[in-house]
């Protein structure tokens, strides 16, 4: 049952510093007296055990191992050999910025402990909650914002609608309609100041195309800023506005991905 | 009981979000010009934020020296009325729905760091914690308790990170300040990721040029905002 006990362990460590605080509190000794290689033996030691039980070992701990003997082997050597420390640190102590790092990271987990002492404190008040009925739509929607499954949702209604009015079979020749051609109907038909119903918009149209093409229009106009799209609450009318006085520029609407619409019946 | 500490008592009562001093006198300005022939309401229009933050500070004391069932708490954003938190095993039967979320261990520890030192890179955080953080960095964002802060003015003008008033309002602070310990954690020397040279950062707010921000920076934050 060793096994298990290893297992439960490994997934409480949160990093290899972590690793290493539990075993120098296992040793009772002050972090600023860590015997390099005692603790190092025991670091390795304990990945051999992780990996005799076939736990993943994280990239971290393995820097760490090579970090440990890295400084085992400078504090092997004599003190005018062991070269010049790496960063410009004043300190000659190998150990020390590991035993600095290990006490920073003690300090914020102690920090983390903490914050989760008062997480737990915050949990137990409750406040006063909105009155109004919560939406769950995913992400959260600043109120009067339209979200993307409103307008699909609205865009099917007029699908819908074209479908019903196809009741009667009869041939019409294939129009072609293009998403720049409807950006300039849609800043066309769009009142200055008071916004339209976003079915308005698709007065008159009776083809699957046209309607699709529309809609793209009105996604680009939205995407370029040049319209407003807005619900007044839930399941309410979605209209749009104009944003400004800005002007298209000719390259948006000429470099347009995909100018044709798609074939609605193809 | 004061006119003031009533009218206050009411208005936190009724209100279902948290509200600053500023926003209570704003109401108290707002009801005098509704009713200017009330001396209450008259009288009350000139009271100033700090008298306000003041008799509220007393009222919270009363609440809790009365044991009453509810508090008042400062948090984040303003003052809300609560219930008191020896009432919790009963006020949670009536939301059975609202599990309290916990963070994770790591999410903890990844989130005092930025607590204690935002703005902060994710470099800067993994080389505190010695792991990679990208995973519960994602889990923090997702749950709103830290936000993108700006970018540091280094190489790579890598993300700064901060918290938000959420976080405030998640863990019951009135500010940064009232975290534990945070006079010596903030002063802490931490161990940064290497880099070639040391340079001040420049948060979003306050760096040059039209409010500071590129197209890019202004976007992922816009993303960020949005997804809390």
């Amino acid at each position: 049952m060793a096994d298990a006990a290893y297992k439960v362990k490994l997934d409480v460590f949160e990093g290899p510093l972590d690793l290493l605080l539990y075993l120098v509190r296992k040793d009772e000794v002050d972090i600023y007296d860590i015997e390099i290689g005692r603790i190092t033996r025991q670091y390795l030691e304990y990945l051999g055990e992780m990996e005799s039980v076939d736990v993943e070992i994280g990239g971290e701990f393995i820097v760490m191992a090579a970090n440990l003997l890295y400084i085992k082997s400078r504090t092997l050597l004599p003190v005018d050999l062991q070269g010049p420390v790496e960063e410009e640190g004043e300190d000659e102590d190998p150990r020390w910025e590991l035993i600095r790092q290990l006490i920073e990271y003690k300090k914020f987990k102690e920090a983390a402990g903490d914050l989760r002492d008062r997480e737990e404190f915050a949990a137990k008040l409750f406040g006063r909650t909105p009155s109004a009925p919560a939406v769950d739509g995913g992400a959260t929607l600043l109120a009067g914002e339209v979200g993307t499954l409103d307008l699909i949702a609205a865009f099917q209604r007029v699908l819908a609608r074209i479908e019903k009015q196809k009741g009667a079979a009869r041939e019409i020749e294939a129009d072609r309609f293009t998403v720049s051609e409807k950006i300039e109907y849609v800043l066309k038909i769009l009142p200055e100041k008071e916004g339209l119903k976003f079915e308005e918009l698709f007065a008159g149209q009776t083809t699957r195309s046209e309607v699709v093409a529309t809609f793209l229009a009105l996604l680009e106009l939205v995407r370029l800023r040049h319209v407003h799209v807005e619900q007044e609450g839930p399941f309410g009318e979605i209209m749009l506005r104009r944003r400004g006085l800005a002007v298209v520029p000719e390259q948006d609407l000429t470099n347009l991905p995909g100018s044709a619409a798609p074939d609605g019946n193809g | 009981m004061t006119p003031l500490s009533r009218v206050l008592e009411a208005l936190l009562f009724a209100s279902d979000k948290p509200m600053s001093p500023a926003e209570c006198v704003k109401h108290l300005k707002g009801a005098m010009e509704a009713a200017s022939e009330n001396g209450d309401a008259v009288a009350l229009a000139k009271c100033r934020p700090d008298e306000v933050a003041s008799v509220l500070g007393e009222l919270a004391s009363a609440y809790e020296e009365e044991q009453r069932g509810f508090r008042l708490i400062e948090s984040g954003p303003g003052w809300k009325v609560v219930t008191a938190p020896d009432a919790a095993p009963w006020v949670r039967q009536l939301f059975p729905e609202n599990r309290p979320s916990r963070l994770s261990p790591s999410a903890l520890e990844t989130l005092a760091i930025v607590a204690y030192r935002q703005p902060i890179t994710r470099a800067d955080l993994e080389a505190v914690r010695g792991v990679n953080v990208d995973g519960v960095m994602q889990t923090l964002l997702e749950r709103g308790v830290i936000r993108i802060a700006g970018r540091a003015d280094v190489p790579g003008r890598p993300l700064l990170y901060g918290t938000t008033e959420f976080f405030l309002e998640h863990f019951a602070l009135r500010s940064l300040d009232e975290l534990p310990n945070c006079a010596e954690l903030r002063r802490v020397e931490l161990p940064v990721a290497a880099r070639p040279e040391d340079q001040p950062v420049l948060p979003l707010d306050q760096a040059p040029g039209s409010n500071g921000t590129d197209a890019v920076s202004m976007s992922e934050a816009a993303l960020v905002e949005e997804a809390t």
